[in-house]
């Protein structure tokens, strides 16, 4: 599919006749996405080049890398914000799409519609073409799953930034997407909201199975919460050629992991150098 | 978490104790204006009735126009001339700021011409108006729609222009795009500042109505004030100003309640 700014698909895709199932929160199937010697340029400025590797179905996947290196970047591209990029991006078996369907970003910044309540920013994120009484049961849903039931009639501004950032991973679960992109969605809460977020992350992908690729500066957050780490960076001999996978390792065990084990200490130290930050 | 808890269980507020307090005070100091004119006009008997009449002859004065009838017309039509000038004026600005806010190509467009016409200072229109429209109903209302429009426009035009492309984006990235994004997103978000433009819009009309009956009519508020200056009544005068001033406040106030009522649903 080309990327026609801004073009859905045909909205008349006849109501199927198959019966409304109770919708599971759960993502009806979570898609790989490949990247084949992904780069992007802006303005002849190389901020990307040569990415290349598979994220598999259902797998969290951490981007690590100091700030500017080009993470977002990587995690617009994937969710067809941003069509400039070189190289193939294929999301399970089909090329990305502009604003494609089959992702769901949440956003460093919760973005909630400050004149919506909660429950109706969450309704943003449905898909159009679901029935409004399965649409409501969803939302009521999900609401449940990031604790704001009793919330949702709020406005943005009437709720903390904690649950503004849930009230924004609600509305990006909603339309149950194959991928979930998140970019930074913790980085500006308080270490205490930020550790209870990671743990509703891990709920979340327990009870929805959708992969995911989330973007972080945190390096403990991406050894708590991923399967593999990404780890973005320029070649410390020439900087302005863009950034590439530095390395990509699998975290050791399952989680949640112990916090203290011996084995994601060693990871550490080595992430942190990769990061160019010494760690004793 | 406090925090809401806090704002949620918020008591009252404490000037549902006093129904109407606001308006009472708001009232303290024109009631004492009167009171100072009254003064000065009548126990102390500083001006002459020729250059300052009493309160009570104002009054007089509006209750001898009212025997025939006089008095409703001349408010009846002013209020219409402002009332269409304002609809039409308020509908073009909101067309063509709309117009020009979304779409980069009409902004590249029209937006230098629509910008050397507003630097024409809106009267000096007037006799161009005269010429080819006359000063009929018609050149009055399209005189006034002419001060109405640039508020509206330029509110709206710099509000779209200006709405946070981050939540532009967020809509975008759920699937909203054209009429959707804009009737989700991008007017909701406006909405505040395009009542703004619109208040300013009215006083505008009000502005442009009195320029346009001072110039010709035979009707109206500013016919009664030219009229009431030619035959030396300063009662009559002053009963326009007055007249002028609370229908203005009128239709202010209740836009300002639409207002109230759209920034409840929208912000
Ligand atoms: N739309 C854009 N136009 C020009 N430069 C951009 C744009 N988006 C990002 N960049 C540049 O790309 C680089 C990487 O940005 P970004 O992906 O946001 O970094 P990160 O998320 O890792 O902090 C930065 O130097 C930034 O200035
Ligand atoms: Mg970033």
């Amino acid at each position: 599919m080309t990327s026609a700014p801004a073009l859905e698909q045909p909205v008349s895709t006849a109501e199927s006749a198959e019966p409304e199932l109770p919708t599971p929160v759960v993502a009806p199937e979570s898609l790989s996405v490949k990247f084949n010697d992904v780069g992007r340029a802006f303005g002849g400025r190389t901020v990307l080049r040569n990415v290349t590797m598979t994220v598999n179905p259902g797998e969290v996947v951490a981007i690590l890398g100091a700030s500017g290196c080009g993470k977002s970047t990587l995690l617009r591209a994937v969710g067809g914000l941003d069509v400039g990029f070189t190289g193939e991006l294929l999301i399970g078996d089909r090329a990305v799409s502009r604003y494609d369907e089959r992702t769901a970003v949440g956003f460093q910044e919760p973005r909630l519609l400050p004149w919506r309540s909660i429950r109706r920013n969450i309704e943003l994120g449905l898909p159009r073409d679901l029935e409004k009484s399965a649409g409501k049961a969803r939302v009521d849903e999900l609401l449940d799953l990031v604790g704001l039931s009793d919330r949702a009639h709020l406005r943005p501004r009437e709720i903390s930034g904690g649950m503004a950032q849930r009230a924004s991973l609600a509305r990006a679960l909603a339309r149950q997407p194959g991928v979930l992109l998140l970019d930074e969605p913790f980085g500006a809460l308080d270490a205490l909201t930020r550790l209870k977020m990671q743990d509703l992350l891990m709920d979340v992908h327990a009870s929805t199975g959708t992969t995911v690729l989330l973007v972080t500066h945190d390096v403990n957050e991406a050894m708590q919460l991923a399967d593999r780490i990404l780890l973005l960076g320029c070649p410390d001999s020439d900087p302005a050629e863009g950034a590439t996978v530095k390395s990509l390792v699998t975290v050791p065990g399952t989680r949640p992991r112990n916090r203290a084990s011996q084995d994601l200490a060693r990871l550490g130290s080595q992430l942190y150098a990769g990061l160019g930050v010494d760690s004793h | 978490m406090t925090t809401t808890l806090a704002t949620q269980s918020a008591p009252p507020r404490r000037a549902k104790s006093l129904p109407g307090g606001r308006i009472l005070i708001g009232a303290a100091v024109p009631l004492l204006i009167v009171g100072v004119w009254w003064l000065v006009t009548g126990p102390l008997n500083l001006f002459t009735a020729t250059q300052l009449p009493a309160p009570q002859s104002v009054i007089e004065a509006g209750v001898g126009l009212l025997d025939g009838g006089a008095l409703f017309a001349h408010v009846g039509v002013s209020v219409q001339r402002v009332l269409l000038g304002f609809l039409f004026g308020a509908a073009a600005g909101l067309l063509l700021g709309s117009l020009l806010g979304l779409s980069r190509i009409a902004d590249g467009l029209l937006h230098p011409t629509v910008g050397a016409f507003r630097a024409v200072p809106s009267l000096a229109w007037v006799p161009l108006i005269l010429l080819w429209v006359g000063i009929g109903e018609d050149g009055k209302v399209l005189l006034i729609a002419i001060g109405a429009f640039f508020p509206v426009f330029t509110s709206v035009h710099s509000a779209l222009r200006h709405v946070d492309p981050h939540l532009v984006e967020a809509g975008r990235a759920f699937g909203y795009h054209g009429t959707r994004l804009l009737t989700a997103v991008q007017l909701p978000a406006v909405v505040p500042p395009v009542f703004s433009g619109l208040r300013l819009a009215l006083a505008q009309s009000w502005l442009f109505l009195v320029a346009a009956e001072l110039l010709a009519s035979s009707e109206g508020l500013g016919f009664l004030l030219i009229e009431s200056q030619n035959n030396g009544r300063v009662d009559r005068l002053l009963l326009a100003i007055v007249l002028l001033a609370i229908l203005g406040k009128i239709t202010d106030a209740l836009l300002g309640v639409i207002e109230r009522k759209a920034l409840k649903t929208w912000a």
